[in-house]
């Protein structure tokens, strides 16, 4: 159906999320190289690789988002959150000299969304890392609109290096 | 993990993006639901102990299970409000009377909601342009042509236009 109505939750601004939008939700569902701080007694079952009872401090886990934020504490005596490496220096300096030839779909499906959420995590390059997201939309930026504006009819194979959600963030409709 | 079946019926309605409505995933919700007392109970079990045993080795593990409830909360509140915004939607595509294999769709909470809407909607749209009403669920999209046909309520005499055009208007002829 030619839907104009239907207008779901859009997801939220920058370090917020929208607690209703299907968008945040699987955004936060995202994983990020962790590491427990401290024991977490009986809950060893969700460790497949270990046997104990606990979750023993100093287990290195994939969380999900929503999970180290819940638990994060700005004390870092609960658990402690490792940059996925597209946001770690190397990337970085990468994304800083040309962010357009970056297949960005292929660092998973989140990158402007998970870059703001670790925003949460008071890594001491959170400022760097900031810039970067920044900077790398403002980069692909014009790019995506050109793309958008005159895919009709056009081969969009090329296109496959920019991920869904630039183009949505574009607001434009393409006419595949 | 916790929360996978949560993610699982958030996955099956974002996967429609074009605002169609999936069947109500009752047998999702259920699960959901299980997982979220099976939480709560492991906590008030040992949120009990913590406190009359002084064991607070325990505390990140409530904190855990409770973020966990917190999120299956979201899921749950999340997938229904979405359906409902779909719901909505059907409204203005399908008109008030749906097709049956849509309706198999909906829980029958969602039927009632269906319902309440379309009557809100009438009441409005009643009270809109005069006696009858205005039926806005009909020409959504504006008209192509420059110029409207209208039809003249009350005799006004001679009425001249911008452009110094005279037209008569007198009750009833359309002009």
């Amino acid at each position: 159906m030619e839907t104009h109505s239907y207008l779901p939750v859009p997801p939220g601004v920058g370090m917020e999320e929208n607690f209703l939008s299907l968008d945040d939700i699987l955004l936060s569902h995202e994983r990020l190289p962790s590491r427990t701080e401290c024991t977490f007694p009986r809950l060893g079952f969700l460790e497949k690789s270990s046997d104990s009872r606990d979750i023993q401090e100093g287990t290195k886990m994939e969380m999900p988002l929503f999970l180290a934020k819940g638990l994060y504490e700005r004390k870092r005596r609960v658990v402690s959150v490792e940059l996925p490496k597209v946001y770690k220096e190397g990337w970085r300096t990468v994304f800083n000299a040309d962010p357009t030839v970056v297949d960005l779909h292929k660092m998973g499906p989140y990158y402007y969304g998970l870059g703001s959420q670790l925003l949460h995590f008071d890594s001491p390059e959170n400022p760097e890392i900031a810039q970067a997201v920044l900077q790398t939309f403002i980069g692909r930026f014009r790019r995506t609109m050109d793309s958008s504006q005159n895919a009709y009819n056009e081969d969009t194979s090329a296109l496959g290096i920019w991920f869904h959600l630039e183009l949505k963030a574009t607001g434009q409709k393409r006419n595949d | 993990m916790f929360c996978e079946k949560a993610i699982e019926i958030i996955r099956e309605l974002h996967r429609m993006g074009d605002g169609q409505l999936p069947a109500f995933n009752e047998d999702g919700i259920r699960q959901v639901l299980e997982e979220m007392k099976a939480l709560y109970e492991q906590n008030q079990s040992d949120v009990n102990e913590a406190k009359s045993e002084g064991k607070s080795e325990l505390i990140p593990t409530i904190k855990f299970r409770h973020c966990c409830l917190l999120r299956n909360q979201r899921c749950i509140a999340a997938y229904l409000y979405d359906r409902l915004l779909r719901i909505r939607t059907l409204r203005w595509e399908y008109g008030s009377v749906l097709p049956t294999n849509i309706r198999f769709h909906m829980c029958a909470e969602e039927l009632e909601w269906f319902n309440q809407y379309k009557k809100s909607l009438a009441t409005f749209m009643r009270s809109l342009g005069g006696e009858e009403g205005l039926d806005i669920t009909q020409d959504m999209k504006p008209p192509k042509s420059l110029y409207i046909e209208v039809r003249c309520l009350k005799d006004h005499g001679e009425f001249e236009i911008d452009d110094g055009t005279i037209i008569l208007l007198k009750k009833n002829s359309q002009v």
